[in-house]
């Protein structure tokens, strides 16, 4: 009688985890339709390039410092912030949700740029 | 200009306010090659060889020198070699016919705010003939900790991120930090706490004692399209008005420039790392690269004089060539 109790049991939970691995499978299916996007800045003559960019929700941004001077990308409202970029080193940054995000190198605060997430 | 006068300047000062408009004396010199000078808003150049010759300085007089922005640890075409220009500007020091009883550094001593860059400078300037250096910050170095770091170092006894005063042989000398919490757009900041310090500084000394400021970003309007100036700078000249001579130097720039307004003269130093263009005439501000038995014709040290009963400190630019 205990016997059966626990290879119900068992038979019960590895149930569970088939449904378990179906579900996932579904998910990946799911969000394989709206692809993360990637996008580029590049930093050339301590100007942001494009200095404006209108992304979708879950964009990933990549910030390249091309300048032979280090700089930095923060954001004016603190959402992010970046180390120090010397040349060719990166800074990337996922936008999770809607608005506007102003930014600016924190060494050359001339050098402004905006990300617009829709 | 004749050679010989165009290595001094020596300018009396006629009780001018700091904010008149509309006069604007400007005499310049330099011993560096080229040297630009700002007049009525206009960038003039005037083309100059000699280092002069200062004569015989009694004890009383005080002389000292101004490096700026070494930059250690940058390493891109525009000088591969700051170790080596450095130490040409240590050996310009030590070549000196008065030998300067301190130096200032007006920042950006290192490259990225890396340790062994702050080390490197400090050894080499060790073998300068004079021992005492007095900083400020540049913005090079205060990356990413908010200046913790330079304070460690270089700030002891100083007051907030780094300000501090001291006087020698009567001259009241103050190092300002105006290179943290840029805001977004704008340009060098002071900030109101280092203002109010100031204004309390100076307000006991003596209308005629000889005031010298030193920061690293300019505090006058060189270039605001680059981010040369300073925001909140003409709140500092106000407490600054009653004074009969002012001096202010600053670095940032990469090249020589000078202006003379009322009672200030301004002065910005060349660096002994890399050229900066001048103001405009390149797309950004970025190190200039030139040929490479040029470079130290542009970079240099500078020298300044006070000499007692003259209200004028003279400044002397000189190239490391």
């Amino acid at each position: 009688m205990r016997k059966s109790v626990t290879i119900g049991t068992f038979l019960a939970a590895f149930g569970l985890a088939i449904a378990g691995l179906g579900a996932g499978a579904g998910n990946v299916a799911a969000s394989a339709q709206p692809k993360p996007e990637t996008m580029e800045v590049k930093v050339d003559n301590f100007t942001f390039g494009p200095a404006e960019l209108t992304v979708r929700v879950g964009t990933t941004i990549t910030w390249t410092n091309r300048d032979d001077i280090p700089h930095t990308v923060v954001s004016t409202d603190k959402v992010f912030k970046s180390k120090v970029l010397d040349t060719d080193e990166k800074f990337s940054f996922t936008f999770s949700t809607p608005g506007t995000f102003p930014y600016f190198c924190s060494i050359h605060p001339k050098m402004t740029g905006k990300v617009v997430v829709q | 200009m004749s050679e010989k006068k165009a290595d001094e300047l020596w300018h009396d000062h006629n009780n001018d306010g700091v904010d008149r408009r509309g006069f604007l004396k400007c005499m310049a010199w330099a011993g560096t090659g080229a040297f630009f000078v700002m007049q009525g808003g206009i960038l003039k150049s005037y083309s100059l060889s000699k280092m002069p010759k200062l004569g015989p300085r009694s004890a009383s007089d005080l002389s000292f020198v101004q490096i700026s922005d070494s930059h250690m640890g940058f390493n891109k075409p525009a000088n591969p070699d700051v170790v080596g220009t450095l130490k040409a500007a240590v050996d310009k020091i030590n070549g000196l016919s008065t030998p300067p009883e301190f130096m200032l550094h007006t920042g950006d001593i290192s490259h990225l705010s890396k340790p062994e860059e702050f080390d490197t400078v400090d050894q080499l300037l060790k073998s300068a003939s004079a021992k005492n250096v007095f900083f400020v910050p540049g913005e090079h170095d205060v990356l990413d900790d908010d200046g913790k770091q330079y304070l460690e170092r270089y700030g002891k006894g100083a007051k907030g991120a780094g300000w501090y005063s001291f006087d020698k042989k009567g001259v009241h000398f103050i190092g300002l930090v105006n290179v943290l919490n840029l805001k977004a757009g704008g340009l060098g900041t002071l900030g109101g706490e280092q203002l109010e310090w100031m204004e309390d500084d100076v307000k006991h000394l003596k209308h005629s004692t000889p005031i010298v400021v030193f920061a690293h970003i300019p505090l006058w309007s060189v270039y605001p399209q680059w981010g040369w100036g300073t925001e909140d700078s003409a709140q500092a000249l106000a407490y600054l008005k009653k004074f009969g001579s002012v001096t202010v130097l600053n670095g940032h720039i990469h090249q020589t420039m000078q202006k003379v307004e009322g009672n200030v003269t301004f002065h910005t130093a060349a660096s002994t790392a890399f050229p900066q263009p001048r103001p405009g005439t390149a797309d950004s501000p970025g190190p200039m690269k030139v040929p490479a038995e040029q470079l130290k014709s542009i970079l240099g040290i500078t020298d300044v004089t006070y000499v007692r009963g003259k209200h004028a400190l003279a400044v002397v630019d000189s190239s490391l060539a």
